[in-house]
């Protein structure tokens, strides 16, 4: 006769032959998810740049005709910048007659120097360094030069950018040719 | 282990959220390299030069961008209609000439920023950027901001090939909106040692 075994009484006594249930262990393995996750880590730290973004400030003079600076002709120093990051200066005002010997060439490694010689000889209240640029020159050296200035800790008000004159480019095209810059 | 990937995991979120986006870049640029330390500021007005003498502007204030597009529409009687200005509205990077504003809108799905011919700022006379530094002005001005918050934000980054006149009639562009100060975006480099500023900070500490 089919009849149901109700002599467990409830389950709570088992007889020999039952099992108990197996307890199954909640514990996943971590190990590919830790793997993940630090390799994501060193993916992120990897690819992202420190570096901020830094930003120069940048101060130009109102045009202003009436009220034009004056400088002292033994603090002046002109630096004026050609192609192929070449770096041309010369002190005071350019005499027509000795314009060849003023007139010097050198590079933007050396024009620290330069930079720094005239500022320790001269007194600061005369010192002015007038920067003019060629239309061959690029931004990178037009930043340098306004760099080195900094760097030199020149004090602002102590340089300024002026429009080149015919001759300067005149100047600069003529020592171009002397030294093979093309 | 339970422990170790939990280090993990704050770990690459920290990193995660403390990383910020970097700016979409309309062209590349290799800005060129000074000593100054100052971060370039958030919300800018960006007027790229790239090395081929083209120039973009991208609008970093969104909140002010469509007033400054309406501005510029009426001023310079573009005639765009209101949908054309929200789709330019949406465009980060502005690099075309004003007559051509409306065949750019036009093209289906954009003109990408490297074809673009970028911001007309060939000579005094044909300097459109002044148009669009007068739009952007004008709407601060009307806002109560004073010209010398609106100095702060404007940043020129320019390639290191790009040529000095190019930047100096961006210069004039911003000269003649009677912005005097501006900022200049850089990569940062080391002081080099026993140079005058080095020393300066040196002392300083």
């Amino acid at each position: 006769m089919a009849e149901m075994d109700t002599s467990s009484g409830g389950g709570h006594k088992k007889g020999p032959g039952v099992k108990k249930p197996k307890k199954l262990s909640t514990r996943v393995d971590l190990t590919p998810m830790v793997d993940l996750g630090f390799l994501l880590i060193t993916f992120f730290v990897f690819t992202t740049t420190m570096s901020k973004p830094t930003a120069m400030n940048m101060n130009e003079p109102k045009d202003d005709p009436d009220n034009q600076l004056k400088v002292k002709n033994s603090g002046a120093m002109t630096i004026l910048l050609g192609k192929n990051d070449q770096v041309y200066y010369y002190m005071g005002e350019l005499s027509p007659e000795n314009a060849s010997q003023q007139f010097k060439s050198t590079n933007f490694k050396d024009i620290r120097q330069v930079i720094l010689d005239k500022k320790k000889a001269t007194p600061i209240g005369d010192l002015m360094y007038i920067i003019k640029s060629d239309k061959e020159a690029t931004f990178k050296n037009a930043i340098d030069i306004l760099d080195e200035m900094s760097i030199n800790a020149v004090p602002p008000g102590h340089y300024a950018e002026v429009e080149m004159s015919d001759t300067e480019a005149e100047l600069i095209r003529l020592t171009e040719q002397a030294n093979g810059i093309k | 282990m339970t422990a170790m990937c939990d280090v993990a995991f704050l770990l690459l979120s920290f990193f995660i959220l403390a990383t910020k986006q970097k700016p979409p870049e309309a062209v590349t640029v290799v800005a060129p390299t000074s000593v100054s330390s100052k971060a370039a500021p958030e919300k800018s007005f960006l007027i790229t030069l790239t090395k081929e003498g083209k120039c973009f502007l991208i609008i970093g204030d969104e909140t002010k961008k469509k007033e400054i597009l309406s501005d510029l529409n009426t001023t310079k009687s573009l005639g765009l209609s209101d949908g054309e200005l929200s789709k330019l509205n949406k465009q980060a990077f502005i690099g075309m000439p004003l007559g051509q504003l409306k065949g750019f809108l036009a093209v289906e799905g954009g003109i990408p920023p490297d074809k673009m011919p970028g911001i007309p700022i060939v000579d005094s006379t044909n300097n459109e950027l002044v148009d669009w530094l007068r739009s952007i002005s004008n709407v601060y001005a009307k806002a109560g901001t004073t010209q010398r918050d609106l100095e702060d934000k404007v940043v020129i980054k320019g390639d290191n090939l790009a040529k000095y006149p190019a930047f100096k009639n961006i210069k004039y562009a911003l000269k003649q909106n009677a912005i005097f100060k501006f900022k200049i975006a850089t990569n940062s480099e080391t002081i080099p040692k026993d140079s005058e500023l080095y020393m300066e900070n040196q002392k300083a500490k």
